[in-house]
């Protein structure tokens, strides 16, 4: 049942991100993105990775894909049809990225995994306690680098995002009193 | 793991996905677009991540931790971008990759 599931799933994603690369519509290119983000999230699901399908949900389907959306309608006119690359550019890009896909699988399928038989569930308890361990393996410090970054980059985001033209303007506003 | 599915045919997935997003890289000519390849790499490498460490080292959680910092890093990085997309548009009023020409700031 659980295979019939995967394949299912997986069709699904590698129909939806060649869509979400080939679309000419901004607009429909995000939600394909979507479906492949929810394919994510089913895969994780089904190997068992309760909190990671739940983090990928939240952030992903419900964090950057609305940024996303807002950042396409702020830029485009929802109608716009995006200008396709030249055809033998399309060409010799598929061609490049073929040749990517068969060494990789000759890679992968040549290496022998040793696969260990398993069917526990991690709970987001031992994830908890792993992130905030300050003993051997423990992943306190990346775990602040983190967050230091989060903020580091939305203070950037702000700045970046206010503009030249803000300031201009109250430059002007000065300028005339 | 998945019953009936070997970690072959995953990774066969994600290498699919993985080159899915070079093509839209290589041949898309629009920020918005490229952002949207760059996500399709990054979500290929978590799912790398998290099933090798459910395969092959069952007993260790280093391959979710490090997919829960990918995230966290791709979130920013998306807000970054789109931040700088935006005020591009509003510099130039276009985001092609062809018209934005100069890297100043």
């Amino acid at each position: 049942m659980e295979r019939y599931i995967f394949y299912i799933v997986a069709a699904i994603m590698i129909i939806f991100a060649i869509a979400s690369v080939n679309s000419r519509k901004m607009m429909r290119s995000v939600i394909y993105l979507l479906f492949v983000l929810m394919g994510v999230a089913g895969i994780f699901f089904l190997i068992d990775y309760n909190f990671l399908a739940g983090v990928q949900l939240t952030v992903y389907a419900g964090g950057i894909i609305v940024l996303m959306i807002f950042s396409v309608l702020l830029v485009h006119h929802i109608e716009l049809e995006l200008q396709l690359a030249k055809t033998s550019k399309r060409i010799l890009a598929a061609i490049a990225s073929l040749i990517g896909i068969g060494v990789f699988l000759f890679t992968i399928y040549s290496y022998d995994f040793k696969v260990v038989e398993n069917y526990n569930t991690t709970t987001t308890e031992q994830i908890g306690e792993k992130l905030l361990n300050f003993g051997d393996g423990g992943f306190i410090l990346p775990f602040e680098v983190i967050s230091v970054l989060l903020l580091a980059s939305m203070i950037g985001a702000i700045i970046i995002a206010k503009g030249r033209k803000l300031e201009e303007k109250e430059t002007e506003d000065g300028g005339q009193k | 793991m998945i019953e009936g599915i070997s970690i072959y045919e995953i990774l066969t997935l994600t290498t699919i996905l993985f080159f899915i997003g070079i093509y839209g890289f290589i041949t898309r000519k629009n920020l918005i677009s490229i952002l949207i390849s760059v996500e399709l790499i990054m979500n290929a490498s978590v799912i790398n991540f998290v099933v090798i460490n459910k395969y092959l080292y069952p007993e260790m959680l280093q391959g979710v931790v490090f997919s829960i910092f990918i995230i966290a890093v791709a979130a920013a990085e998306t807000a970054l971008a789109i931040s700088i997309i935006i005020n591009l548009y509003r510099q130039i009023g276009s985001v092609e990759v062809e018209e934005t020409e100069m890297m100043k700031y």
